[in-house]
């Protein structure tokens, strides 16, 4: 392959192959300087800006939506180009033809659609009811194979946030092919692929595969399509930076107009797109400025990607989130830092434009990056609280140089891995069921095996784990089951075909599963096992709480007799769950996440033995729970770093909250501290850190009068959220966290 | 005996007692009755928990990948010097790992058991409550002889020393006071800062848990803005 648009790259194996990861090993320019030469914004930008600002103000007045199409179903080229200020605008392209007004995704469920428009006061057009009378969606062909102790354990919330109903996400396109190769060269490898495919014996798996690389095709097509209506021709590569950041759009927005998959991830784009900038900046036909506009935009057009939910899905997950994930750093194999300005400028987007939650800024840090870059990312942490950090000398061993991280902290090579989004499971819920011998005393309904309901005078901590163990293997085996049929649906109705032709067509697949409530299962074994733990039974014999005598090791100290048991949980959930096979063969992983939705599973579990009462919330992710922490910030992020990655390679994740005054006495030295205990943390071969550096009144203040702080925004798990947007009972679990103080 | 310490308590994340990040380690047991004492819950001798040195040590070889090129150890309390022979065996021990040691102390004791602590320790955290000796008899129970015969001990010893002081509005917020400070500086050559800290009231709910009343509890707080404006006008105490 030759373009003229590749004048002035270093030559490669990129030229022969789709590769990525070559093109940017071989041109990558690293920075090791400070955040000195970023621009601020520009006319252009500041006027794009209030545009935004204004939108943004109208549609959290109108009720958190702003208009929705009820009358086309959402695809690439359904409709006319849309515009926010034709003018001004550096990035072009809208997921309809006005902003914020909303689409219709019913591939994944018709009732769910149905609902959404209904409770912002719209309803779904009859045209569109009556064409999916003919149709069958996502959600159809899942209940059409759910078992009854499926449909049981989704109902209690044993299993939950399944994706049934919607877009399953957590893919990633590598959309930055489309900027390097033009689609025109994309189709050519893939019809050679198809061609191939066909050429040896058709069988289902064979047979699956063609059509779907036919389908990836046809979208490969339509891409092309709907950027000609913004008048550009993807057809050819980027010739240049603002060209590669707008094809790379138009392949993320075309994804997000087939698809409403609950976290559809940018990749790593930032020094991806540094490449082009530093050309364009050798050759003269580029600024500093200029380039910062261009990311500004993109960064724009991001923040106003929506998908139409059902008020009950903001509910869970806090507002509207997208998990609009950008990688960002990172070290190559050869150890050659990847961080260039790119990385600084899109960082710097959070000052320009100030904090928000999308896109998810994501620092892959590593103890090797550059001291500058290190101290500008904490400098962002301090004043904004919206990026996270994941540790990329653990996650390069095993993906390499070119993951990017779906949804939060899901690491997947760019275009060559994806997953099977698996949701979660409810672990404290799972334990009262069997204490219960197979009884939920929130649904008061029977589920799984039935034993004896284990009301000893104390609980035995030997008998209590091999009973616990038999659960587990019931549930596990009944988890992967559900995925399988979930996914299996998801191909066949909704098959992701923008996102899947971005990436190679034989791609290695993980089905991802999750637990909630580790901290809450963890501290309830350890009563039983250190305190004297008591059940309380109702006139049925129903253990309805717990007396708790005497006291225990909890998890977030640093104490070994208790962080033992959260890492043998977890090893032997993933250890129950490799026993079932997975759907097209994707290997098991398991991840500790809850998002905001630890309040939801709280509230729909019973009192457990650790003294959590019945409704209460769970910690969040792999977070100890709320205020048991007694030695400090340290001894808790090390009782975290004990859970191995190799059991949840789906990710750990952690939110650490700090007042300024406990982490350092200056600005200068908040920022060094914070330096420190990132690298501390991640030297211990921990995964994943939220950082909020922010004082609990500031909160207290926005939960008394949200209109002051319409941009507060912090981290929570694996993403950040504006802290106006979470329900009033998200807010006060987000108050009553631990906040690391000075004594 | 010798191989524990009595402990109020351990925080494996301090950024504000002595350089960098900290593992401090409040130890139970104070002498002294200082009307602005934050900690009134670490009074008693017999209160707190033991710990084996042993097994503090182990924490805090755990706290150390978390400190970057400085910090290290402080250990509070209380009064740590109660514990001074306890403190040799387990400043000896960080010391032999090449971890920075910091003292937080009113300096009331120096015996035998403290000059041999010293030798091991780096840094003193040395809290200067009161520049008038009545004042400080009046406030804290004792006599201001103790303390400057402690700080001579440093000087003479060569110990890196911050002085510390929390500023009281009305009690000790004259002026003449902040300057007799600078004057301890300049004079004791081991003092390289002087720490004016803002008085504050955070801890009215301890002394409320322990049924004990907080002399100051009619006193203002210090603002921050005070303390700005004192190194303003007293520049030479950094």
């Amino acid at each position: 392959m030759l373009f003229k648009e590749w004048e002035g790259f270093k030559n490669g194996i990129w030229q022969e192959e789709i590769n990525v990861r070559d093109f940017i090993l071989s041109n990558v320019t690293p920075y090791s300087g400070n955040e000195d030469f970023l621009a601020k914004p520009t006319e252009k930008t500041e006027v794009m800006l209030k545009k935004v600002r204004e939108l943004l103000k109208a549609e959290q007045e109108k009720g958190g939506v702003l208009d929705i199409d009820t009358e086309t179903v959402s695809s690439l080229c359904n409709y006319a180009p849309g515009y926010v200020d034709k003018e001004n605008e550096v990035i072009f392209g809208l997921q309809t033809d006005a902003p914020l007004k909303r689409s219709i995704h019913p591939f994944g469920g018709i009732r769910m659609v149905r609902e959404a428009c209904a409770s912002y006061g719209y309803e779904l057009s009859d045209k569109v009811e009556q064409h999916f009378q003919y149709r069958t969606t996502h959600n159809d062909g899942v209940f059409r194979v759910y078992s009854d102790e499926m449909r049981a354990a989704r109902h209690c919330g044993l299993l939950t946030g399944l994706p049934d109903a919607y877009g399953r996400g957590r893919i990633i396109g590598d959309y930055r092919r489309v900027a390097l190769y033009g689609i025109d060269k994309l189709i050519e490898f893939k019809r050679q692929d198809k061609a191939k495919v066909s050429q040896g014996d058709m069988n289902t798996d064979t047979i699956r595969l063609a059509e779907e690389l036919y389908q990836q095709i046809n979208f490969l097509g339509l891409m092309k399509e709907m950027a000609a209506s913004y008048g550009f021709d993807i057809g050819r590569p980027a010739a240049n930076a603002k060209e590669a950041v707008q094809w790379t759009y138009f392949a993320y927005l075309a994804a997000n107009k087939e698809q409403n998959g609950a976290a559809m991830s940018l990749g790593r784009t930032s020094t991806f797109f540094d490449i082009y900038i530093e050309r364009d900046l050798q050759n003269g036909t580029l600024t500093e400025e200029g380039a910062q506009e261009i990311l500004d935009a993109l960064v724009m057009k991001l923040r106003f990607i929506r998908h139409l939910r059902t008020p009950e899905y903001n509910d869970l997950f806090g507002g509207d989130p997208m998990w609009i994930t950008e990688a960002v750093g990172g070290m190559s194999q050869n150890h050659k830092t990847l961080v260039t300005k790119s990385s600084f400028r899109i960082l710097h987007t959070l000052e320009n434009l100030g904090p928000a939650p999308e896109p998810n800024l994501t620092v892959l840090w590593s103890n090797h990056l550059p001291e500058a870059f290190k101290k500008y990312c904490a400098k962002i942490s301090v004043n904004t609280d919206a990026i996270q950090y994941e540790n990329d000398d653990l996650m390069r061993t095993i993906f390499g140089d070119d993951y990017a991280i779906a949804c939060c902290v899901s690491a997947m090579r760019v275009g060559k891995q994806m997953q099977f989004f698996g949701a979660r499971t409810n672990l404290p819920k799972l334990l009262l069921i069997a204490l219960n011998g197979g009884f939920d005393n929130t649904f008061n309904t029977k589920i799984g095996p039935q034993t004896d309901i284990m009301n000893d005078e104390i609980l035995d901590y030997t008998k209590v784990i091999e009973r616990f163990k038999f659960y587990l293997t019931w549930l596990c085996k009944l988890y992967v089951n559900t995925m399988n049929c979930i996914h299996y649906m998801h191909d066949k109705y909704v098959y992701e075909k923008t996102q899947m032709s971005l990436h190679d067509t034989d791609v290695e697949r993980f089905m991802a599963f999750g637990i909630a409530g580790l901290s809450v299962i963890t501290d309830s074994l350890s009563a039983i096992r250190y305190a004297k733990v008591k059940p309380v039974t109702d006139e049925n014999g129903i253990i309805r709480d717990f007396e708790i005598e005497g006291d225990f090791p909890k998890y977030g100290n640093d104490d070994n007799r208790v962080d033992d048991i959260a890492q043998e949980l977890v090893h032997i959930v993933h250890e129950e769950l490799k026993k079932t096979p997975t759907y097209k063969n994707a290997l098991h992983t398991l991840s500790v996440l809850t998002i905001t939705s630890n309040v939801v599973y709280g509230k729909k579990t019973g009192s457990t033995p650790d003294g959590r009462k019945a409704g209460e919330p769970f910690a969040p992710g792999a977070n100890p729970m709320h205020n048991r922490e007694q030695c400090g910030a340290i001894a808790s992020l090390n009782s975290v770093s004990k859970l191995l990655y190799s059991d949840a390679m789906d990710g750990i994740s952690n939110t650490f909250s700090i007042v300024p005054d406990a982490l350092g006495k200056s600005d200068e030295s908040r920022i060094e501290n914070l330096v420190s205990i990132i690298d501390g943390y991640f030297s211990n071969q921990a995964h994943h850190l939220n950082v909020n550096v922010l004082n609990r009144e500031t909160l207290l203040k926005a939960y008394e009068n949200p209109e002051e702080y319409p941009n507060l925004t912090i981290r929570v798990s694996g993403y950040a959220v504006n802290f106006c947007k979470l329900s009033r009972e998200q807010q006060r679990e987000v108050i009553s966290r631990t906040f690391h103080q000075a004594l | 005996m010798c191989d524990t310490l009595r402990l109020h308590s351990f925080q494996s994340l301090g950024t504000l007692d002595g350089p960098g990040i900290r593992a401090v380690v409040f130890l139970q047991g104070c002498p002294l009755r200082c009307i602005c004492c934050h900690n009134p819950d670490t009074w008693d001798f017999s209160g707190g928990y033991e710990v084996q040195i042993g097994e503090l040590l182990e924490k805090i070889s755990r706290c150390r990948p978390y400190w970057g090129k400085s910090g290290g150890v402080t250990v509070s309390g209380g009064e740590p010097l109660l514990q001074a022979k306890q403190l040799i065996k387990f400043f000896k021990a960080l010391k032999s790992e090449g971890i920075h040691t910091a003292l937080d102390t009113s300096g009331c004791i120096l015996n035998d058991d403290v000059k041999e602590l010293l030798k091991y320790t780096d840094l003193v955290l040395l809290d200067y409550k009161y520049t008038d000796a009545d004042d400080y008899l009046k406030y804290t129970k004792m006599d201001i002889k103790k303390v400057q015969s402690f700080l001579s001990y440093l000087n003479e010893e060569k110990i890196e020393t911050v002085l510390r002081y929390v500023f009281i509005p009305g009690i000790n917020s004259d002026e003449e006071s902040i300057k007799k400070l600078q004057e301890i500086k300049m004079f004791y050559s081991c003092v390289t800062s002087v720490e004016i800290l803002p008085f504050r009231k955070l801890c009215i709910e301890k002394y409320n848990e322990l049924g004990i009343e907080f002399p100051l509890k009619d006193t203002p707080e210090a603002s921050k803005d005070e303390i700005v404006a004192i190194y303003e006008k007293f520049p030479d105490l950094k």
